[in-house]
């Protein structure tokens, strides 16, 4: 059985015709517009950031190279050949790993607790006064904008060289960070609870613990697990301005050329960072899971 | 009351199951603080002489001044080429990652191994911190603004690849068994069934990501890889606390300015409301 499609006569499909090719051609002409923008704009900016094609053709056979002899120890055998030999610093690097995890552990724990204060300051629903929450999400946006480094460096003149700069620049952020998804939480809440708390005549502070922590506090903590992983990755460069942890054992190991100590140490971070994320994805979920239940 | 007292034992028991176990929770979590706080210096009267210290500095910070107008010039031409690494390095990351993450998404690779290995690399690449990658690319081009550009593509790359599969994951199965139907072949499939659909995620994500690796290049330059990072850096070091904080707060004007721009791209990309939830 064959179908029959209907055909429209040849007079009114022309103009249907042409208006479709027309409404293709502008949209073409719209995406090529908007290409060449892009690309004129990637032009400046090859020439503002020095981009040099035939530099990195030159050179680029010496990312492999450089990655290869990573893996080489000193006496050019492959790594993997004398793991001993490898990993011979290991007693240190780990306690300098243990050291990273506690900074960004510290970091994040006193950040969050700041953050849990700032959030009920700056959320547009239960923000006690109109100014205050204005200058709290100022303050927020200021602590993570300012990338972490900097902080860490301008701790480093004020407490000295060593971990607690690191710790108080990962403060500073995960306060920042935290503080604006901690009001974003609380600006979602239902207010009913807070108003039965206030209507009984409690004052602010107990409305806010009874009417409203109660509501946030699993986001609260699902979050500020989220920003551990991130805050163990951030600990584990500070070290690169003198703030603490393993990064200034893997700065010296890449300034000085001590190619198997940088494929030991970043593999090791490697190894932990994966460890402390399936961790907290797991406590992330089961959050999550004891949250639906309640 | 008793009644109710009766209904929920759980409620009035003045050490519930519950409350024992958040208490104890807080406990171990207190210890750690506490040991972590010592072990890391807290209690060693560093504390409180540094606190001094950081406001006497932070009086040293005011009023931002650039010094001379020479400075001026060299920052904002400083400034200029971290805005250049950022958008050079987000843009080839993700011409980079549309391929690497086709090869990594469930429903246009079928082959399990090249998933898990396209997965694997993008993990590993991820994993390491953006100013290592910038080290590395230091050694291959030399110190500059184009090792700056080319660790930003390499970080995101990861980052990028795993996004980008993540929503080719989730679009509609219908355009492509559609195209299927009419004998298209499996490049015509992801050409006309996937990627329009999956287009304007993508460069809402890309923006998104430009916002926040212009901060990352404000970075990469403390380890010479080009950008304002160098200058800040510097004037941390020599202790030109005023200059510091102008060249700080001429970061925070250009993050805020293309923070605006972006998300009035992405809005006029993907809707408003999208837009606010993404």
């Amino acid at each position: 059985m064959s179908t029959h499609v209907v055909r429209l006569p040849e007079a009114q499909l022309r103009p249907l015709l042409a208006a479709y090719e027309a409404s293709v051609q502008s949209r073409r002409r719209h995406t090529l517009l908007i290409l060449a923008c892009v690309a004129v704009a990637m032009v400046l900016a090859s020439v503002s950031a020095e981009v040099a094609p035939g530099r990195f053709i030159d050179n680029i056979h010496r990312f492999p190279s450089y990655i290869v002899r990573l893996f080489h120890l000193e006496n050019g055998q492959p790594v993997w050949t004398d793991p001993g030999e490898w990993f011979w610093g290991l007693s240190r690097w780990l306690r300098l790993l243990v050291e990273t995890l506690l900074m960004a552990y510290v970091g994040t724990l006193l950040g969050a607790l700041g953050a849990v204060a700032l959030a009920f300051l700056a959320a547009a629903n239960v923000a006690p006064g109109r100014w205050l929450r204005i200058v709290v999400r100022r303050f927020c946006e200021l602590c993570r904008t300012v990338p972490e480094l900097v902080f860490a460096m301008m701790f480093v003149i004020a407490f000295g060289l060593g971990p607690m700069a690191g710790v108080l620049a990962v403060v500073i952020h995960t306060l920042g960070a935290l503080g604006k998804l901690f009001a974003e939480v609380v600006e979602n809440i239902d207010m009913k609870p807070v108003e039965g708390v206030a209507s009984t005549g409690a004052p602010w502070h107990v409305a806010m613990r009874y009417g409203a922590l109660p509501q946030v506090m699993s986001n609260f903590l699902s979050y500020a697990l989220l920003r551990f992983e991130i805050n163990v990755r951030g600990a584990a460069v500070m070290g690169f301005v003198g703030a603490g942890g393993i990064g200034q054992d893997l700065i010296e190991a890449i300034r000085k050329f001590y190619y198997s100590d940088v494929s030991a140490i970043l593999v090791l971070i490697l190894l932990t960072v994966a460890a402390i994320d399936t961790l907290t994805s797991w406590m992330r979920h089961h959050l999550i899971g004891l949250g639906e239940r309640q | 009351m008793t009644a109710v007292r009766d209904r929920y034992p759980e409620h009035f028991r003045r050490f519930g199951r519950q409350r024992v176990l958040v208490s104890t929770a807080a406990a171990i979590l207190f210890v750690l603080l506490i040991y972590g706080m010592g072990r890391l210096g807290f209690f060693d009267g560093k504390l409180l002489a540094g606190l001094g210290r950081l406001v006497e500095i932070a009086g040293l910070m005011l009023p931002p001044d650039p010094g001379s107008w020479a400075h001026v010039r060299i920052y904002t031409v400083s400034l200029v080429e971290t805005v250049a690494i950022a958008f050079l390095g987000t843009l080839s990351a993700a011409v980079l990652a549309v391929p690497l993450s086709l090869l990594a998404a469930r429903n246009v690779t079928a082959q399990r191994i090249v998933r898990f290995f396209a997965r694997r690399s993008l993990d590993t690449v991820r994993s390491v911190d953006i100013l290592v990658w910038a080290l590395i690319w230091i050694n291959v081009v030399g110190l500059g603004p184009f090792a700056g550009a080319l660790a930003i593509m390499t970080a995101d790359l990861g980052s990028f690849g795993k996004l980008f599969s993540e929503a080719i994951e989730a679009v509609d199965r219908k355009p492509v068994e559609g195209i299927a139907s009419t004998g298209g072949s499996h490049i015509l499939g992801i050409r006309f069934g996937i990627l329009p659909e999956v287009f304007p995620v993508l460069a809402s994500q890309v923006l998104y990501y430009f916002e926040s690796n212009t901060r990352s290049a404000t970075i990469i330059g403390i380890v010479g890889a080009g950008g304002i990072g160098l200058h800040l850096a510097e004037a941390i070091r020599t202790l030109e606390l005023q200059q510091t904080s102008f060249i700080i707060l001429m970061i925070l004007v250009t993050v805020a300015a293309i923070d605006f721009v972006s998300s009035q791209l992405r809005f006029a990309m993907i809707g408003r409301r999208a837009g606010a939830a993404a």
